[in-house]
């Protein structure tokens, strides 16, 4: 049987191109990642259900904020730029202290999370967040 | 004036390793992008100053948006009443135990509304929230 010799075929991937190829892929990752972190201030809520924690009154800081945006503290009305201050020395006294925000069903968003914003400020870890005020 | 004839310097930079290079470039990108992108609500977030940046990948985020009109939106899906979403975050909090809710609330809204849904999100146990914000200067 006679075999007729054949031709060589080419083996190899041309590799050429791949840098092309991977140009393009790199553009559209680039392209889609954004690289911008979420920023914001965090907490952590109380788990539901959780037992009523009988705490001592002296741990405690009512902080209560009203429709008007107006801010009271153990019921002493304070200005918000006070907050920081005002719940830095109470924490200096008592390091147990646990601030208990209240809000009402019509205060600003905006007003709530600067009164956060300051507790944060002052260090404050132990933040509560009690039910809006039914009226 | 006679000049003197140079040595040839060879001026082509070296190509060879080029593929290699975008390779990193492009594993870096394809391992940072998360294709995930919800087009939420319109909300003006408002500023603060303490804002941090929530820890861990972007996989483990889950977005809530409030607007002014207390609609509300979590991921992709609208939210018609508060109570739905018990189970939405509820489902959401199985697949992931390590979640995270972002919440992107308007600044004219009301507290009766964030009030709502934090009490829907201690239900759904999803409990490590943050309140997103812009870093302001004050």
């Amino acid at each position: 049987m006679l075999l007729g010799k054949r031709k060589k075929v080419s083996t190899e991937i041309p590799m050429a191109s791949l840098p092309d190829i991977v140009f393009l892929l790199l553009i559209f990752f680039l392209v889609t990642t954004t690289i911008d972190a979420e920023k914001g201030l965090d907490l952590v809520l109380p788990p539901a259900q959780s037992e009523e924690l009988k705490m001592a009154k002296e741990n405690i800081a009512n902080l209560l904020i009203n429709a008007a945006g107006n801010v009271a503290i153990d019921g002493e009305i304070v200005e918000i730029r006070d907050i920081t201050r005002i719940i830095k020395d109470r924490l200096h006294q008592n390091p147990l202290l646990v601030v208990s925000v209240k809000t009402d069903k019509l205060t600003q968003y905006d007003t709530y999370l600067d009164v956060i914003d300051k507790l944060k400020k002052a260090e404050a870890t132990r933040i509560s967040l009690a039910e809006p005020e039914e009226n | 004036m006679k000049f003197e004839r140079k040595h040839k310097i060879s001026t082509d930079i070296p190509t060879a390793s080029l593929p290699d290079i975008i390779f990193m470039l492009l594993i870096f990108f394809m391992v940072a992008t998360v294709f995930k992108q919800f087009s939420g609500l319109k909300v003006s977030l408002p500023d603060a100053e303490m804002v941090k940046k929530i820890p861990g990948s972007k996989r483990h985020i889950v977005t809530i948006w409030i607007d002014r009109n207390n609609q509300v939106v979590c991921d992709d899906y609208k939210v018609p009443k508060t109570t739905n979403l018990r189970n939405i975050l509820y489902e959401k909090r199985v697949q992931d135990p390590q979640m995270i809710v972002a919440m992107k609330i308007d600044k004219e809204s009301t507290m009766a509304m964030v009030n709502d849904v934090q009490q829907e999100m201690r239900k759904a146990d999803a409990l490590r929230l943050n309140y997103s914000a812009i870093p302001g200067v004050f």
